[in-house]
């Protein structure tokens, strides 16, 4: 028996009832309802930490719900794993993309599936691979390795891998975060084909704009409960979704006083830098940050950002050019030279870089001054001097742990990041890099992370913050960068988005002022 | 000192090293790197020897190494893809096991006299080409032509056929396969076993082809752990461990005859009227197996490649990353 | 797909379900004790059924392991004699494991550091009336510096090459096996025999039974100050391990390496130098072994003592205070070993403590309980 949406009088596709999940001290779904019909782009928005990845994950088989029942068509439907969910037709595209890198795309759109039974006839493949592409846009070359690709190549080849096992669903998780404006453009086209041929399409997003620019209906999620219900775009303002997404009367706002910006602490000249695969990174790119100044660098995620970090902090070799700290050359001087020099670095990676997980809180927090008096004296570590550190730090950031002794793996993500920050801010550097700084929190996180970097900025830090969140820098930066494959495209002082957009592509400062101009 | 002969009986010894690092390239290419080639293979060469002199029968001897060390494999298999321990700690517990339990069990084979071999034949034809014929096609066990076969096989199965996609996937991003349906931890338990049935035939190419007999833990001398090191010489491709296993097993056989004759390039030989020079000879195959693997640490510097990404990650589902 | 394809899954239904769960806190500090304990006693079951299989009788066996090792004062100092190398390749490998460094090379160390140790009265470097304290002192530099060259070699290899450490260090044991037996058959031997000639008495480290004009009661019995040295060892290597700035670091970089260069630490660097210690521990195993056991440089020195070090420093964790105790149980074990048939009991023995080990380890990260399904 086939269910019909009142409203539209359209066939629905997927409904999901009173859905419950939870993970170990939080309730991430509670009682959610969710209904999809044939042919539209339904967004499902919610803060950070709101729910929409649980929900969706449950859908696509990868977690089983504590209570509630999915029925695909009518039909009451258990899924196991992604692959039950797939038979369905339910295809997700993760925000981590599901590729093997080191095989080609045919390779990745084929795996898992019973076709071909044993040789590989990939030739043939290819060319199938081509014909999908054509009919809804989506080119990419079939025998190219998926690390070679571009991340939104990338993103079109999992969306292919989802069409060529006949996906009628599509979940996107997030899909426009690693993308730059123009890409964001042609997905939404791909998008609109998709819907045009009676496919649905779930669209997570945390982004008011994209929501209302690409969406028939909306789902509103806010700390695991539903506030709209499939509600139809076409009469809802911004500012209706707004207050549907958060529940505080406005929006949090930053105050961010004026500062006077000092004296240049980071010039970065000239500099050349290669990746981890040896190929070209950063191309003889400038840029300098003063004291007491945000400096933000825009870009789509692998133009050089994470390479540009790891230099000037000195993990990275550069190939050319010169890097001054308060004038002194650092040029390819260790890390130790770095953080004595007072640079301090809040990596991408929590958990693979900024921490060691199994060591506890007090070795965490000494990691940069455990050779530096109080705490290291000669040969040793003090410990009772480190372990009263600890504690200091963890009531002064609000570290929420049974104890210092615990490891760190044990923490979430937010206190995580207080762990790190604490660290990297607790030794008044005169340099702050920080990458990604908010990535993945919950909101509340986020705003306590923001007004630790704006309270540096105050203290006369110069701080580097490079984020793919464009409102982010936006709400953050005095200056703004913009990087394109390891070149500075320009610098943006007023916050014109569309110029930070034009350059995020590849065009210079230069051509859109001659463009401007004419 | 004949040279042919020296090369004959090298590709023999290489056999050895051919199946045991084959096998170990299946488990690693699915993620489990597994050091306990040296025990499985013991424990192959016990069994196979142990049951040959039991039922007289060779093939039965080669099967039943198989079993044992496949077995003695999945013990790896159940510590790490299971219960997610270190792969390196598993790999040497499963070594020093099966060494063990092949001493424990094997007790006493050492003295039992002969066993009947497997065949040793001519291939006709092809033992006539010059130079190749008798070293590679002439008087060769039945084990070291099936060797011919497998590198080749293996290589095509890797690479262009669809379980082989699945395993290179399920060693470089467990997750992605893991996505669409591949069961990760089916297929690591299923090479690991292969890895293990292949040691367990190198263990029989020892004691029923190669050097007949059971001489406790001499009977592979290091042969397991040097497989490990050929492995990534090999860059994970059975044509190059093939490369690499003849090249030393021919090493091996070279040294083990250098002693005999009087004269070496016109020289007096110096390893005939010192015996004790001996003692350096026995350490080239080990010398040896460290440059080589220098000279692929250099290479995969050099060309940024290098071990499945997932090598020695255990999966665990809903984890980041890896 | 279409909806026919939707068929619902059939499962084996078992009357009880295990459940897997993450711990989310810390465990108590006795339950790894218990945890391992338990794992040996599983070991024990486990290597007995072996036995049975074998043709043996498992009961007589462990009996006789227990009272040829803790019977009488004096087999149980000679306990302690075996468990003196023991402690000494178990830092070896717990400094290295604790880096994440995999030495699989104690062994051959232990063979350099014996080696190292007889050059000093063998070749001779120090003419054999020399007091006995400045030839100890000597030997044990030397052996020292031996067991740190074959220890710097892979780590050398391994920080400037990305050389797999582990093939590279079991490869060095091989060649110090051989380079050893050079010298016992050509160069040293003594007649013919395959070993040196005895040491002179001032060479050999005192035993207990020097004491015993005036303490009866260590009459007989072998025990000598390696013990002592090997001790002092373990609060050395605690020391450094959780008290010293570069403990820190070997910490730091065994738990995560790109943390540690983040915090400015240098792989390289570390590399060299704890595989250089760890070395120079394993030689100092084997410089006690030949001054105070053998006194001469002989082929069969070790039953394999630095591959038990490797188990030895993991059942105690790392933690170089428990390695004291593992190493006395494993002395007991090798010590015993000697005289069971078949002989490679202990080394059986050996493999299945550490299989069922590191599978203990499971449940200190996962808690696991089991209930009676209900029906859905």
């Amino acid at each position: 028996m086939e269910l019909v949406n009142e409203q539209t009088q359209k066939k629905v596709v997927v409904s999901m009832r009173g859905i419950v999940k939870k993970f170990p001290g939080v309730l991430a779904n509670d009682a959610v309802d969710f209904e999809l019909i044939e042919g539209e782009v339904h967004a499902l928005l919610g803060e950070n930490g709101a729910g929409k990845s649980t929900l969706m994950n449950i859908l696509a088989g990868l977690y089983r719900p504590e209570a509630g029942t999915i029925s695909i068509r009518g039909k009451a439907v258990s899924f196991n794993s992604p692959k039950d969910a797939i038979q369905a037709g339910i295809g997700m595209v993760h925000q981590h993309f599901m590729l093997v890198p080191s095989q080609s795309v045919t390779e990745n759109i084929l795996l898992g599936l019973d076709e071909p039974r044993f040789r590989l006839r990939l030739r043939e493949y290819e060319q199938k691979v081509v014909e999908l592409g054509e009919r809804f846009g989506l080119h990419v070359d079939p025998r190219a390795k998926v690390w070679q690709l571009s991340v939104g190549e990338q993103q079109r080849v999992e969306i292919l891998k989802m069409l060529y096992r006949g996906a009628q669903v599509l979940i996107m998780d997030e899909p426009t975060a690693v993308l730059a404006p123009t890409e964001i453009e042609d997905l939404f086209k791909t998008l609109h084909s998709m819907a045009a041929e009676d496919q649905s399409i779930i669209f997570i997003s945390h982004k008011l704009q994209e929501v209302l620019e690409i969406s028939d209906r909306v789902t509103v999620l806010r700390r695991g409960k539903v506030t709209a219900s499939g509600i139809p775009l076409i009469n809802t303002t911004r500012a209706e979704l707004a207050r549907l997404m958060v529940d505080r009367e406005v929006l949090f706002r930053l105050e961010k006083k004026a500062v006077e910006a000092g004296d240049k602490v980071l010039e970065v000249q000239d500099i050349r830098a290669e990746n981890d695969r040896g190929l070209p990174a950063l191309r003889e790119m400038s840029l300098n940050v003063r004291a007491g100044e945000i400096v933000g660098l825009a870009g789509v995620a692998g133009n050089g950002q994470r390479e540009l970090a790891e230099v000037i902090t000195g993990l990275r070799k550069i190939t050319g050019g010169k890097i001054l700290v308060h004038g002194e050359d650092l040029t390819n001087k260790p890390v130790k030279t770095g953080i004595r020099r007072g640079i301090s670095h809040i990596p991408e990676d929590r958990t693979h870089v900024g921490t060691a997980g199994n060591l506890s809180i007090t070795d965490n927090t000494i990691m940069k001054n455990y050779n530096q008096p109080p705490i290291g004296q000669r040969w040793v570590v003090n410990a009772v001097l480190a372990n009263k550190y600890a504690e200091d730090l963890q009531k002064a950031y609000d570290i929420v742990v049974p104890s210092i002794k615990t490891p760190v793996r044990l923490l979430s993500g937010g206190n995580l990041q207080r762990v790190i920050l604490a660290r990297e801010i607790s030794s008044q550097p005169s340099l702050l890099v920080a990458v990604q700084p908010t990535r993945g929190l919950d909101v509340g996180a986020i705003e306590g992370v923001q007004r630790l970097l704006l309270a540096q900025r105050e203290a006369g830090a110069a701080i580097l913050l490079i984020s793919e969140e464009l409102e982010e820098l936006l709400s953050l930066s005095d200056r703004i960068y913009v990087i394109y494959e390891g070149k500075i495209m320009g610098e943006v002082l007023d916050g014109d988005i569309e110029k930070i957009g034009m350059m995020m592509t590849g065009t210079p400062m230069k051509d859109i002022e001659a463009r401007g101009s004419k | 000192m004949d040279l042919i002969i020296i090369l004959q009986a090298g590709v023999a010894s290489g056999t050895v090293l051919l199946f045991a690092t084959i096998g170990e390239i299946f488990t690693e290419r699915s993620g489990v790197l597994n050091l306990g080639i040296e025990g499985m293979m013991l424990v192959g060469a016990m069994t196979s020897f142990s049951i040959t002199l039991k039922t007289g029968n060779p093939w039965l001897g080669v099967v039943a190494a198989m079993a044992a060390a496949g077995l003695i494999s999945q013990i790896h298999a159940f510590i790490t893809v299971t219960l997610q321990a270190d792969q390196v700690v598993s790999g040497l517990s499963v070594s020093f096991l099966g060494t063990g339990l092949s001493l424990v069990l094997g007790e006493g084979l050492s003295k039992a006299g002969t066993v009947s071999l497997l065949p040793s034949f001519s291939i006709p034809y092809l033992s006539q080409i010059p130079l190749l014929g008798p070293v590679f096609f002439t008087k060769q066990s039945v084990l070291v032509y099936i060797g011919y076969l497998v590198f080749p096989l293996c290589w095509y199965f890797i690479n262009k056929t669809r379980p082989g996609m699945h395993l290179r996937a399920v060693g470089e991003y467990p997750a992605a396969a893991d996505a669409l349906g591949i069961n990760v931890y089916r297929l690591r338990y299923l090479y690991v076993f292969v890895g293990g049935m292949f040691s367990g035939v190198a263990g029989a190419t020892i004691s029923l082809a190669v050097s007949p007999g059971w001489f406790s833990e001499l009977t592979t001398a290091g042969q397991g752990w040097i497989a490990v090191g050929l492995v990534i010489f090999a860059q994970w491709n059975p044509l190059r461990a093939a490369v690499g296993s003849y090249v030393f097993g021919a090493l091996r056989r070279l040294i083990l005859d250098i002693q005999g004759p009087l004269l070496l390039f016109g020289l007096p030989n110096p390893f005939y009227y010192n015996p004790y020079y001996g003692f350096f000879l026995q350490m080239i195959p080990y010398a040896f197996t460290i440059i080589v693997l220098i000279l692929g640490s250099r290479e995969a510097m050099r060309k940024r490649m290098g071990a499945p990404a997932a090598l020695g990650l255990p999966y665990i589902r809903g984890q980041r990353g890896l | 797909m279409t909806e026919s394809s939707l068929k619902p899954i059939r499962r084996l239904q078992l009357p009880f379900q295990i459940h897997v769960e993450q711990r989310l806190e810390d465990v108590p500090r006795w339950f790894p004790v218990l945890i391992s304990f338990g794992a040996i006693v599983v070991a024990l079951i486990l290597g007995g059924i072996i036995i049975v299989i074998a043709g043996g009788d498992p009961f007589a066996t462990y009996i006789h392991i227990a009272r040829a090792s803790f019977g009488s004062l004096g087999v149980f100092s000679d306990t302690l004699v075996k468990a003196t190398p023991l402690i000494f390749v178990g830092l070896a490998c717990a400094l290295a494991f604790k880096m994440r460094l995999w030495n699989i090379g104690a062994e051959g160390q232990f063979f350099m550091g014996a080696w190292g140790a007889s050059l000093v009265v063998l070749l001779p470097i120090l003419p054999s009336e020399t007091p006995q304290w400045l030839f100890i002192l000597v030997m044990l530099v030397v052996g020292m510096v031996c067991g740190a060259i074959w220890g710097f070699i892979p780590g050398f290899l391994k920080a400037k090459l990305q050389v797999n450490e582990i093939i590279t260090t079991l490869m060095m044991n091989y060649i110090a096996v051989s380079w050893v037996n050079y010298f016992i058959f050509a160069v040293w031997t003594e007649g013919g025999f395959q070993m040196s000639r005895m040491f002179p008495k001032n060479a050999w480290l005192p035993r207990l039974s020097d004491l015993a004009e005036s303490m009866p009661i260590f009459r007989g019995l072998t025990t000598h100050s390696g013990l002592l040295l090997a001790l002092v060892a373990a609060g050395v290597v605690w020391f450094i391990l959780f008290r010293s700035q570069w403990g820190y670091e070997i910490r730091l970089l065994g738990d995560n390496r790109d943390a540690a260069r983040y915090a400015g630490i240098s792989v390289a660097r570390n590399t060299i130098f704890v595989m250089m210690l760890s070395g120079a521990l394993a030689g100092l195993a084997g410089m006690s072994e030949i001054s105070g056991v053998v006194h001469r440089l002989q082929g069969a020195i070790s039953p394999g003592y630095g591959f038990t070090g490797i188990i030895v420093a993991w059942l105690a964790k790392l933690n170089p205070a428990a390695v004291i105790v593992v190493s006395i149980l494993f002395g007991a074990l090798i010590l015993a070993g000697r005289e069971i048939q078949p002989s490679g009991i202990p080394k059986m023995i050996q493999g299945c403590i550490l299989v069922c080990l590191i599978a203990s380890d499971f449940l200190l990260r996962y808690r696991v309980y089991i209930t009676r399904r209900i029906q859905e």
